[in-house]
């Protein structure tokens, strides 16, 4: 109180002072050590852009020529590059390379919204603190503040390098997808050669205009269900039969047949599938092989690559991930039976419950509540299984009425296949967030029926 | 209605089954026990085959066989002379432990924080990795690969750890703050009134009591990079930067080497530490799974 400012400035004044340069309003308020931070950030940004760029007195501004980090960035963002490489008498002239420009463009944008949270901090806090001084709050120097914000900070200190991580290698990754799927950025549009521009929803467009594309999209989403809800489904249903034909009292040995039918989880899913790609390769593969010798069939069954039997592959490949997959829940509904009260199965007994009405009415809906949230995650697992339908097919039987996709490929796959073998970048893009679109909604819909949202 | 009705008879009726079951039961037993055998004998025929063909002398697929009468090493001896394979195994032992200790260590550091430190900004931070988590990996690893493209930045062995540190990362972190919320909070409440400081709370008692989750996040980041294709496929390129996974696709889907006595080998020698890692620590990868599912 005893050194309370002798005129009453009002408050907004010094948070104005901060919103033209940082910390200039903590002078006015008298506190040095605050300003000087805010300061520095400020100088920071201005000199960043200052060194980066190429300004002088009494210069033509350019942002394309002389804009530092931030305004060609900010600029590069927008135009994705004005002038493509040419060929000149002289030889090849530096052309924009529009990608470079647009991640660049974006990682100061992510920068710049980094920095403007610190900006919006000084104005806020400058005017506050006038504010409180005003109706007679004590003052508070500028170290006591840094430590009390230094104790406060022990959460964000910890959580940075996490945090860090993600924003470079996941955040940033996904927003530069997102905008690509805006562009034309495809393999007639190749930087540096080429320039690439923003074209708004046409990507979008034309996977539901052009008949080709939205036949193999459909026809795609449609087998990726399929596949995902018969996946889990079979899975769950054979994993809960060997369960509870293992917790039978009848059977010799259970912990020998369980370990047995661990194997196929504990082996890691791509030796399985490259063993299976090959027990079923159409010309050399031991299978055929079988059958042409016990005489079931004539000739070499082409398991993956009969273009004419396209419901043969998708059948086997389901056969294959059931093979894979049932033993994870063998081993979760297992669980839960140990743990079910073996009164409960007494009881039923006493009310003349037949074993078949007992494993209906007392263990399904008992082993059901445990494995349900794990459904929704198989779902979702088996919609994005890369590895399986890569490795053993490679989206194979071909289908001519696909654009760049077979028959078993499932949306994931054909991704794949549009970016690295077509270089169809945009379309890509546009792939993956019907993708985000589909798993986000499902996941949502799943957490709100969870109590995970509610407890956060 | 049914309940009542079979309320009367319901003292009597289990020992009649007993007796009256002797042969039933027997049949029964006989029907579950050809039903084991037969899936144990599916389940295991695969397994069995690609260990005959990495035994089996020739080259060739045609000549494998799963029972192979003059069994030779010869395979796994020219795995590791003639092929890259050794490069391989110790590309993905670097990645794969530095995913493990990377995702461990943020994992656990940043769940504890979210579980028990209230902090402004936390429900917004709770929310984006979850969004973030519903993106597939797989997306992020196409516009990380364009990016890493465009900078000049494929190629290490590291960048791919730290971009699969990172993938995982959200999911792993919902796991550990799921855990860490159902330990008991008068814990680090009786340690904060003896004055230990968060961190210490942290190393001294969450830690030890975070174990099985860490042994959950461990394991599935150890095994993942041995598996992984997509990620190493986007951003590796030189051929002594390859991982097992990728030479291994390689050595099958190339149509004209004849080496896959060789790729059998391989495949075994990629499968067996794994397979026996994950029989060995099967309660803990079960609950893990579970524990992570329910938690979303």
């Amino acid at each position: 109180m005893s050194n309370a400012p002798r005129g009453h400035l009002p408050a907004p004044v010094p948070g104005l002072a901060s919103a033209l340069v940082w910390g200039a309003g903590q002078l006015i308020n008298r506190q040095a050590g605050k300003a000087a931070c805010f300061f520095v950030c400020f100088a920071a940004l201005v000199g960043w852009e200052m060194g980066t760029g190429n300004y002088y007195a009494g210069m033509d501004f350019d942002a394309r020529g002389n804009g530092g980090f931030f305004v060609k960035g900010l600029w590069g963002l927008f135009t994705l590059g004005s002038q493509a490489r040419e060929v000149t008498l002289t030889g090849l002239t530096d052309g924009d390379n529009s990608i470079i420009l647009l991640a660049n463009g974006l990682i100061a944008l992510l920068t710049l919204a980094l920095l403007s949270i610190i900006w919006i901090w000084s104005i806020r806090d400058a005017a506050r603190y006038r504010a409180s001084l005003n109706a007679g709050g004590e003052r508070e120097s500028s170290l006591d503040y840094l430590k009390r914000l230094w104790e406060g900070a022990f959460a964000y200190i910890m959580l940075s390098p996490g945090m860090v991580l993600m924003v470079f290698m996941s955040v940033l990754p996904i927003m530069f997808g997102i905008l690509i799927a805006f562009t034309n950025y495809n393999r007639d549009h190749l930087p540096p050669k080429n320039l690439v521009g923003w074209v708004g929803f046409d990507n979008f467009g034309a996977i539901f205009s052009v008949p080709a594309w939205t036949q193999t999209f459909l026809g795609v989403l449609v087998w990726t269900f399929v596949w995902a809800v018969v996946s889990t489904a079979a899975a769950y249903g054979f994993g809960f039969l060997q369960a509870v034909l293992l917790a039978n009292q009848k059977v010799k040995f259970p912990r020998m047949w369980r370990s047995i039918f661990l194997l196929p989880w504990a082996v890691p899913a791509i030796v399985s599938a490259l063993v299976f790609r090959s027990m079923f390769n159409g010309q050399f593969g031991p299978i055929s092989q079988w059958l042409m010798d016990v005489g079931l069939t004539d000739e070499r069954i082409y398991w993956f690559t009969d273009a004419s039997n396209p419901n043969l592959a998708r059948g086997i490949a389901l056969l294959i991930n059931l093979w894979i997959s049932f033993p994870f829940f063998m081993a979760l509904v297992g669980g839960v039976l140990t743990n079910i009260d073996d009164s409960y199965y007494e009881a039923a007994r006493m009310d003349g419950a037949s074993p078949l009405q007992q494993l209906r009415h007392i263990t399904f809906p008992v082993v059901h509540r445990t494995v349900a949230p794990l459904l929704i995650l198989s779902f979702v697992t088996n919609f994005n299984n890369f590895g399986l339908v890569y490795f053993l097919t490679e989206g194979g039987p071909d289908n001519a009425d696909y654009r760049f996709a077979g028959s078993t490929d499932l949306l994931v796959t054909w991704l794949f296949k549009l970016t690295l073998n077509n270089q169809l970048y945009n379309i890509g893009a546009v792939m993956s967030l019907f993708i985000f679109l589909i798993v986000g909604t499902i996941s949502v819909w799943n957490l709100n029926r969870s109590k995970a949202i509610r407890e956060l | 209605m049914t309940a009542k009705t079979a309320e009367r008879p319901a003292p009597t009726r289990p020992q009649r089954r007993r007796i009256s079951g002797g042969r039933k039961d027997t049949i029964a037993s006989v029907f579950i026990h050809l039903e084991l055998l037969v899936v144990a004998l599916i389940v295991i025929f695969p397994l069995l085959w690609v260990v005959g063909a990495s035994l089996s002398p020739g080259d060739g697929l045609g000549a494998v066989s799963p029972f192979p009468a003059d069994a030779t090493f010869d395979h796994y001896i020219d795995l590791f002379t003639e092929t890259n394979y050794g490069r391989w195994y110790l590309n993905s032992l670097y990645v794969a432990t530095l995913n493990m200790i990377g995702s461990v260590a943020l994992a656990a550091l940043c769940g504890y924080v979210f579980s028990r430190v209230r902090f402004k900004g936390r429900k917004a931070g709770m929310l984006s990795i979850l969004i973030l988590q519903m993106f597939p990996a797989f997306v992020a690893a196409i516009a990380v690969y364009m990016l890493f493209l465009n900078f000049g930045l494929l190629d290490s062995l590291t960048g791919l750890a730290l971009v699969s540190i990172a993938a995982a990362l959200p999911y792993n972190i919902w796991l550990m703050k799921g855990y860490t919320d159902n330990l008991p909070a008068s814990l680090d409440e009786a340690a904060a009134i003896d004055g230990a400081s968060r961190l210490t709370i942290f190393r001294k008692i969450i830690l030890p009591l975070m174990r099985p989750m860490l042994t959950f996040v461990a394991i599935t980041q150890f095994t993942l990079p041995w598996m992984d294709f997509i990620l190493p496929r986007l951003l590796l390129q030189s051929p002594d930067k390859q991982t097992v996974a990728l030479g291994l696709f390689q050595m099958i889907s190339d149509e004209y080497s004849n080496a896959y006595t060789t790729f059998a080998a391989g495949a075994v020698f990629l499968a067996v530490p794994i397979t026996i890692l994950y029989i060995i620590l099967q309660r803990y990868l079960v609950t893990g799974a579970a524990a992570g599912a329910e938690k979303g």
